[in-house]
């Protein structure tokens, strides 16, 4: 595990030690998606928009 | 061997198989599709976004949330003779519900009444034709999303209305379907090459059953009448990793409904006891092995 910031609310995040680049979680304070965008630190954005055309 | 897996992003679905592949020794590029880039003028010695020529990999796996990326990226490969799971063929008839329906009907294969058209006077004839309800759906679509159940003629109209006015140019072909009486649920199956592996059951008090829409999911056993369905259907768009979405009539026939060529499992091995990920690495190593 490791700790950051979530980009929209600024709570606290435990970072799964697993995690992978371009990997989606979850905000458990505010709920937003975010994406890990870099590992070594992590960063995290918040994720894209569900597109008309996305699914399985 | 050299496996390159085309991503969106990494959801439960992908982190579950690459942490499959891996553990089998792959040795693996992710390759988001936001970093493609390709030269149509040029062929498959260009490099990927990991900086090996797309002729080097033994096989792509597409996993692309968005559908268009995912085609696209499949037809460039088919195109340079980069072996994919799916195939673009496959992928190409599973993406669009017209031409499912059409695989399923030259293979002979049970399914809905569907009709398809294109102007508001003939897809009111042809709801009426089925009778209220019926289900009109977008051709290209996902996660039960801009389903619409059409309970009668002014709610065909206001439908019909609202997509040739607020929808893009894909909205204006219409797929209209016989609404089918369920029994509160219907079937998700997963084929992996020539095997059904496993089947849930998408239960829901909701007309539509898709998980992402809160359909819960539990154990269907796969009877050799849903295997040997699942098989040919399989068949019918080319073969791969499928998710093959069945319906029960009041009857007791099955129906196919739509298949899937980019499968969403996360919920559907604990249910089952079948290690999906695990199955679909094996294959896709199985495939990759396969001489070209």
């Amino acid at each position: 595990m490791s700790g950051t910031v979530c980009p929209e609310c600024d709570a606290a995040l435990e970072i799964p030690a697993d995690v992978m680049e371009n990997e989606l979680i979850a905000c458990l304070d505010c709920g937003s998606e975010l994406e890990v965008i870099a590992l070594d630190p992590v960063q995290l954005e918040l994720a894209p928009e569900v597109e008309e055309d996305w699914g399985e | 061997m050299h496996i390159g897996v085309l991503i969106t992003h990494v959801r439960a679905e992908e982190k579950l198989l690459l942490t499959a592949l891996r553990d089998q020794g792959v040795d693996l590029d992710v390759l988001p599709d936001r970093d493609l880039l390709f030269d149509l003028s040029a062929g498959p010695e260009q490099l990927s976004s990991a900086g090996r020529a797309w002729q080097d990999y033994d096989l792509v796996l597409e996993r692309c949330v968005s559908t268009s990326r995912g085609l696209f990226t499949l037809a460039v490969l088919d195109s340079w003779g980069v072996r994919t799971l799916n195939s673009y063929r496959t992928a190409a008839i599973c993406a669009d519900k017209a031409r499912c329906s059409l695989a399923f009907a030259d293979a002979g294969l049970p399914q809905p009444r569907t009709l398809l058209s294109f102007e508001a006077r003939t897809t009111l004839g042809a709801i009426e034709s089925l009778g209220y309800p019926a289900v009109l759906k977008p051709v290209t679509g996902s996660w039960g999303r801009l389903l619409a159940r059409v309970n009668d003629a002014d709610a065909a109209e206001a439908l019909i209305e609202h997509r040739q006015t607020l929808g893009s140019y894909n909205h204006h072909v219409y797929y209209s379907q016989e609404m089918v009486d369920k029994p509160g649920r219907d079937i998700r199956a997963f084929v992996i090459g020539e095997r059904t592996v496993c089947a849930i059951y998408r239960t829901s008090p909701h007309w539509i059953t898709n998980t992402a829409r809160g359909g819960v999911a539990s154990n269907c056993p796969v009877t050799p009448e849903l295997d040997d369905l699942c098989q040919r259907a399989a068949a019918a768009v080319g073969g791969g990793l499928l998710a093959i979405d069945v319906l029960e009539t009041g009857d007791g026939r099955l129906l196919l409904n739509e298949i899937n060529h980019t499968m969403e499992f996360r919920n559907s091995s604990a249910p089952t006891g079948v290690d999906i990920p695990a199955e679909v690495a094996a294959f896709v190593l199985a495939q990759a092995s396969v001489p070209v």
